[in-house]
């Protein structure tokens, strides 16, 4: 029979919550968002897409619980179906930008002087084209649409991770056992993989988990302006956008969506936090 | 600091050098004819002939990209598709609100940020420091474009104290024109100071940490007088980067912003500019944008060697 837990170690868990609190509420909220889009793979309480016009601007009711928009929609189901979205784009931004921008880093500190040079000039560059700029320049070429607002949002993580990941390689270069493993004969290539990449991948999820949460914010203005996520695609941007026209008649239109993407960030930028406090304890003495 | 400012001149001239040149290629050489789209497809050759040969598209391109250039350096920024009036005219009205906007939301964001960072660092620990940290924490999580319409449906909608949009031109008075950018400066604002309060919250923390603020306790000054003279001027330049590196977000949310206020600014025209294929207003105001970040964060830099005294020691 296994023991009963005893009260310490209750304790002991709540106080390694309290530390961490950070952690656990993001988490929980990331959690949140994450259950969300996979229910609403296969379940949401009504059709996200099909529209009710006789059902429509509908207040808060069991059978609506967050409400109709203006055709009919349920607000609740919509909500969760945006949060597929949001992942996809977060997850495909992030990546572009940690793959890319983690690789152009690592080079860039294997290599030293001028490809470094090089390398971070381009990073310079890039950061003068905001996600929103880059996707302008996109739409207008393109036209709009959730890849191009991918693209746009990837393209501006790039240089974001190719910094980071450069201040913290170099941090790695100089320690004692990079020397032994050139004197082992090791190339740049091998202690680039073997030891600097595992040494600062603490660094890289910290910074991938607030990026996420960037993108998500990135991803909900350009829908917002009608250039990300187009309809019938619920996207927590578009709704928004939607909201705001009947929003003098129907204020709570624009209430839902909008926290929807608050508690996202909230939760991202939390356990980006929390995972910092944990994976880097020394950071947390400055704060 | 000389050699650092001729080198860092030199990275800021290349660096707007490259953005042209990706915005040229981007925007005038990846789309193709502009002559079809504005005669459509079945429109008979001579004009499209006639129409290229108007609009300057028979040169080779590199000749039109420094054609470009050379009229950007001296104001003109070509004519635009849609309506037939030099670029700069549309240009220079929409200036005339999205630079002030800007300007105001980051003096709101300053003064805020900085009040707020260092109040909660001299509260390090305290009831004080934790709500200014929940705040912030609350505040780089809220979505501008959110802010800004809850920020309507209460002041506006509800209480009535400001319209719920649209720009008050300058001419019909100035104050008429601030207050038809106050809430759009807030909503601006608010992401931009939870940002910048914790850097400053952290930045005077850690200068606090530093040896010479020790030696200026120990030589008989207050706390408050350290603060003042010693741990503000040094907290700055970390303060001073993330700004410079804000800006660049600061300007992308004012062009969102304009949308949700409906205020006739950079993005309204750039918007415009992509429905109407209107590629002279769009490649114009790109680079403008992505130009006034170079610019920004050049002054940064050179503002940081200014003030870090420890920048000046490394050339002599």
């Amino acid at each position: 029979m296994s023991e009963p837990v005893s009260k310490n170690q209750l304790m002991a868990a709540l106080t390694l919550m309290t530390r961490y609190r950070n952690f656990v509420i993001g988490a929980v909220l990331t959690g949140l968002v994450i259950v969300c889009a996979f229910l609403s793979a296969v379940w949401t309480p009504h059709s996200a897409v099909e529209l009710a016009i006789r059902s429509r601007l509908q207040l808060p009711s069991l059978e609506h619980w967050l409400g109709t928009d203006h055709l009919g929609r349920d607000i609740l189901s919509m909500i969760m179906v945006g949060a597929q979205n949001s992942l996809i784009v977060g997850i495909v931004a992030v990546s572009i930008g940690v793959f890319l921008g983690v690789g152009l880093g690592l080079w860039a500190a294997a290599k030293r002087g001028w490809t470094e040079e090089l390398i971070m000039r381009f990073s310079d560059f890039t950061f003068a084209f905001p996600a929103v700029l880059s996707a302008i320049m996109i739409t207008a070429i393109l036209g709009p649409g959730a890849v191009n607002s991918i693209l746009a949002i990837g393209i501006y993580n790039i240089p974001v991770f190719a910094r980071i990941s450069r201040g913290a390689a170099n941090a790695i270069w100089s320690r004692e056992y990079i020397m032994a493993a050139k004197a082992a004969g090791k190339g740049r290539f091998r202690i680039t993989v073997e030891h600097v990449l595992p040494n600062i991948t603490s660094v890289i999820v910290v910074q991938a988990t607030i990026s996420f949460a960037i993108a998500i914010l990135a991803e909900a203005a350009l829908s917002y302006l009608g250039i990300g996520t187009q309809p019938p695609e619920p996207s927590w941007g578009r709704m928004l956008n939607d909201a705001q026209t009947y929003a003098t008649i129907k204020p709570y239109l624009a209430i839902f969506p909008g926290a929807a993407i608050f508690l996202a960030v909230l939760g991202l930028n939390m356990l980006g936090d929390g995972l910092r406090d944990i994976l880097d304890p020394r950071l947390t003495r400055g704060r | 600091m000389s050699v650092f400012l001729a080198k860092r001149f030199l990275t800021f001239v290349a660096t707007l050098l490259g953005a042209s040149i990706v915005v040229f290629l981007v925007l005038e050489i990846l789309p193709g004819d502009p002559s079809m789209t504005l005669l459509g497809a079945d429109a008979d050759e001579e004009a499209y002939a006639a129409l290229r040969l108007k609009l300057g598209l028979d040169e080779p391109a590199v000749l039109r990209y420094f054609d470009w250039m050379w009229g950007m350096m001296q104001g003109d920024f070509g004519i635009s598709y849609a309506y037939s009036v030099p670029v700069m005219e549309l240009v220079w009205g929409a200036m005339a609100l999205t630079v002030p906007l800007a300007i105001f939301a980051m003096l709101i964001t300053i003064v805020v940020a900085l009040g707020l960072g260092v109040f909660a660092a001299s509260r390090h620990n305290k009831p004080g420091d934790y709500v200014v940290m929940a705040f912030s924490q609350l505040g780089i999580a809220v979505p501008n474009f959110w802010f800004g319409i809850l920020l309507i449906l209460f002041f506006a909608v509800n209480l009535g104290w400001f319209k719920a949009g649209g720009f008050v031109q300058w001419e019909d008075g100035v104050w008429l024109a601030v207050k038809s950018l106050f809430l759009p400066a807030i909503a601006l604002a608010t992401v931009q100071a939870a940002i910048l309060a914790r850097t400053t919250r952290s930045a005077v923390l850690e200068t606090f940490r530093e040896d010479y603020v020790r030696t200026a306790r120990a030589k008989g000054l207050t706390r408050s007088q350290t603060l003042w003279r010693h741990v503000l001027r040094n907290a700055l330049i970390p303060v001073i980067t993330v700004m410079g590196l804000q800006f660049a977000n600061l300007l992308a949310g004012t062009i969102v912003i304009e949308s949700v206020f409906s205020l006739p600014g950079l993005g309204k025209l750039v918007f415009q500019g992509i429905a109407n294929r209107d590629m002279p207003v769009v490649k114009d105001i790109v680079l403008l944008l992505a130009g006034m970040v170079i610019v920004v964060n050049f002054v940064v830099d050179v503002t940081y060697a200014v003030i870090d005294p420890r920048l000046k020691v490394h050339d002599v």
